[in-house]
Formats: C-alpha cells, structure tokens, sequence
C-alpha cells in the first residue's frame, strides 16, 4: 500500500514546556490507526497538527508527498463535542461542504449520505430534535459527503453512552466497509482501538512520544469481546501501567 | 384535555397580574376621590380624554407619528449597525480601534444629545429620528460583535475544514450563529428607542406622544390626557417588546433560546 500520511519528527510546545515531543509515523492508504493514551497527554494537539488546524513547532506532516499546511476537505475531522451546525438543518448541514452550484445533485448527495448512516426521514430536523447518537451521525454524514480521503476522529463516541458507543462502532466500520478512507482516530477507549484499528498507536504522556505500536491482525468483522481481542486490549492497557 | 389543561394554566399565569392591576386602579380612584383632587383625573376621566382623543382623532396621528420616528431612526441604526458590528467582531484592528470610542459614546444619554439634534438638524422630524438613531446604534453594534467574539471556535473550524468560501462562511454560519444575540441587541434598542422618542418629542413638536403629553399639560392643565398618554405609551412599548419577542421564536434562531 502506498504511503498516505508521513508524520516527520512532529514537536509542538506551550509556553516553554514540549507537549508533543518528536512523533514519526508513516500510515498507509487506507489504514485505520488508532492513537491511545491517557487523557490530557496531549493527543488533541498532536491530532490538530496532523489535520492542519495547528502548526507544528518543528517538524512536519506530509499528505501524499505533499507538506501540510492548513487544513483542508481532503481530511476533514470529527471531534468529542461535535461541530454540527444547530442553526442548519440536517440536510442543509450535510450539503455545507459541497461549494458546487447544482443544487438539486447537492440535495440528492445529502439525502443519500444521510441514508447511509441511518437518517432517512430526519433530513428536516434541526439539530436541537436530535439525540446525541444521531447527531454523531449527521456529522459523519456531513463529512463523508465531500468524499474526503482522511478523517480524523478525535474521540469521537466518548460522550455517548456505551450501548450508543458500541452501536456507532459498528456503524463505522460498516461505512468504512463501503467507502475506503484513512482513518486516524484519538482516543482513551483501549477496546474501542482494538475493535476498529489496524494498527494502536500507544502514547506516553507529558510530553506525548510513540511508546509502543501493535498491529491489530484481526480481520472484520470482529468481536471486541472474543479471546484475541481481549487479550491484546490486556497488552494494551499493560503498556499503558494498568 | 391536553389543550384544556395548558389554557387553564395560561389562565393561572394572566389571572394574578389583571387583578394587581385592577387593584392598583381601584387605589387609584379611591385616592383621587377621597383627597377631592380638582387637577388630578379619577380612571374614569382619563378613559375619557381617551374616547375623546379617539374621537376627534388626533389620538392615531400622535401614535403614527411617534412609530414613524420610531421606525425610521431603529432601521437606519440596524442598517449601520449590523454589518459594523460584524466587521467589529471577524476584524481585530477593528474591534480594537472603533470598541473604545462606542463604548465611550454609549452611556452618554440620548436626551443629552437634544441641544446637539436641535442644533444640527432643527426641530422637525430630523432630530427624534437622530435621536433614536444615537438610542438604537450602540447596543446594536455592541452586542452583534459581542456575538461574532462568543461563536465557538469549533464551528469556524469545521467551516475552515471544508473550505467554505467566503459568502458561505458568513451566511451560514456566522450571521446565524450571530443572529440570537442580534435579535437581544435589537430587544434592547428597540425599548430604549421609545423612551427616546418620547422624551425627544417633548421639545418643541407638533405632533407624537410626547408632544400630547407636554400639550396636555400647557394646554389647560388636562391630566386625564397627560395619563392616558403614558398608559399608550406603556401599552405600546409593551406590544413592540412582544413582537421582538415573537423574532426570538423563529425556527432559525431557537436553537438557542431553550430548546
């Protein structure tokens, strides 16, 4: 597989002290990898500079041979808060990346990306109507629509409940399934990476190193609760101290 | 039954204001009755004046005359306002040069600006317009850019992320996100604009509310006309504060009051 993201000796401080201390990683088209580590360890930041939105104190990211330098719809990044617009509807929200003129191919695209992930009937609910498990949805949905290559996922289930963050995996990977993307994703769930990552990313925090990497060499559909899983999440959470 | 009990409970919640109401008339008339006051006018006088002035007619032209300045100095304020206040908000060499000024300019009472108004634009309709002009435009831009500073950081981003172009960016997404605190601003200056109007009207107008009042008074000391024009002028400022009041249950902008 060819070469996607090349992260090169990423570093990033905040008055005086590193937060992200030299990250190398080379993550291949089509990878899903998952990064773990322990809450404020600096993921965010290292995930802010790989999507664009951040500049790196040194270091940098290159996308297909191509040094980043802001962010753009190529990778487009879904985090824990959510950022879907509550004054837009649910299809005004999934047509807002498309910048084209045509708007019935716009309505249509959103329509039918908003089917894909489960809203058929809801195209005209402000966000406001919506529960949190659709809402992540429609965010998804509005991501997918512009056909981005990335997504960036910064902890992107963790404020739903388990049942609802258990559903939405599985969601994922069913999308993913169709529509082939590279996927990073952030986050303090072990069994959540072990379920959907190739390859778990382990940070140290304070400031944020590669500790360890683990391929995930299960094939999907897998069962986060079958015997391999669980004891590669062990392994996980050993190299995490826990 | 659902209709049934949420009319009933409209009616617990108008119930105890109509009888503080009809109470205060009933002290009212007592007062004025027992006291034997020749200048002081019973309600029943001013309902009176009222069919009077209803009468003859000259009652919708003062009020007219007073929603036209109204009018008038509201919207050239809103058209200056908005787009400054959104400019104040996105730029920061703006915000930074202009804020100081305004908020220097913004405690300074309107009535202060009468000699000022008079001076430059005379004492026709010119100057109350003016005035509810200098009323409405501070709060107006204060609290729009207020509003541009207060949208969170993650919807620029995600507009950032998919490259909205620059129209996009401020039709759909920060003049909506604005939008409720624009709405507050206009709240705001459309209550003080009718205090102004008001008052701006008591020098040396023909016509308007305020000129009834003053008239009233000079004109054979006719306080049943002096008090119905304030209870007009509070009725009216009330329906102008529901109105803003109904803006804030657009579909648009509900999602931020309540939901």
């Amino acid at each position: 597989m060819a070469d996607k993201i090349i992260i090169q000796n990423l570093k990033k401080g905040f008055g005086g002290k590193p937060v992200v201390d030299g990250i190398d990683l080379t993550i291949a088209d089509g990878e899903f990898v998952a990064f773990v580590g322990p809450s404020g360890c600096g993921k965010s930041t290292l995930m802010k500079m790989i999507a664009g939105f951040e500049q790196p104190d040194s270091g940098q990211v290159m996308i297909d041979g191509v040094v980043r330098k802001g962010p753009n719809a190529n990778g487009i990044l879904i985090s824990q808060h959510g950022s879907v617009f509550p004054w837009l509807n649910v299809q005004q929200n999934l047509m807002f990346g498309l910048h084209g003129a045509d708007h019935a191919q716009k309505v249509e695209l959103a329509d039918h990306y908003a089917a894909l992930v489960g809203l058929k009937g809801f195209e005209k609910h402000y966000p406001h109507e919506l529960s949190g498990g659709m809402l992540k949805r429609v965010e998804i949905a509005r991501a997918l629509v512009v056909k981005p290559e990335i997504l960036y996922m910064d902890e992107p289930f963790s404020a739903l409940d388990a049942l609802m963050n258990l559903r939405m995996r599985t969601e994922l990977l069913r999308i993913l399934e169709k529509e082939r993307h590279t996927v990073i994703l952030i986050t303090h769930d072990v069994e959540e990476a072990v379920h959907l990552a190739n390859r778990i990313v382990v940070l140290a925090p304070r400031p944020t190193r590669i500790q360890a990497i683990f391929d995930v060499p299960f094939p999907q559909p897998r069962k986060p609760t079958s015997p391999e899983c669980q004891a590669l999440k062990e392994t996980v959470l050993r190299e995490l101290g826990l | 039954m659902g209709w049934c009990i949420s009319y009933m409970a409209k009616i617990n919640k108008i119930w105890p204001p109509v009888l503080l109401l009809a109470l205060l008339i009933a002290v009212w008339w007592l007062v004025v009755v027992q006291s034997a006051s020749v200048i002081f006018p019973t309600p029943g006088q001013v309902v009176m004046g009222t069919l009077e002035l209803v009468a003859d007619g000259t009652l919708w032209g003062h009020i007219g005359s007073s929603l036209m300045r109204v009018g008038a100095g509201f919207f050239m304020a809103a058209i200056l306002a908005v787009p400054l206040g959104l400019w104040m908000g996105r730029v920061d060499g703006a915000y930074t040069t202009l804020n100081p000024v305004f908020q220097i300019l913004r405690p300074i009472s309107p009535i202060a600006w009468i000699p000022l108004a008079i001076l430059w634009f005379g004492v026709g309709n010119a100057s109350p317009i003016f005035l509810i002009f200098i009323a409405a435009v501070f709060p107006m831009i204060v609290q729009t850019a207020a509003g541009v500073h207060t949208i969170e950081k993650r919807y620029l981003r995600a507009a950032e992320n998919f490259g909205a172009p620059r129209a996009k960016l401020l039709r759909q997404v920060i003049f909506p996100a604005v939008l409720p605190d624009l709405i507050v601003g206009m709240r705001i200056s459309l209550g003080v604009a009718w205090l102004v109007v008001v008052a701006a009207e008591m020098i040396a107008l023909r016509s308007g509310l305020g000129y009834l009042i003053m008239d009233s008074r000079n004109a054979g000391n006719r306080y049943d006309l002096v008090i119905a024009g304030m209870i007009i002028i509070g009725l009216i400022g009330l329906l102008l504060d529901g109105l803003m009041r109904l803006l804030e249950g657009l579909k648009s902008v509900r999602w931020r009051y309540g939901r």
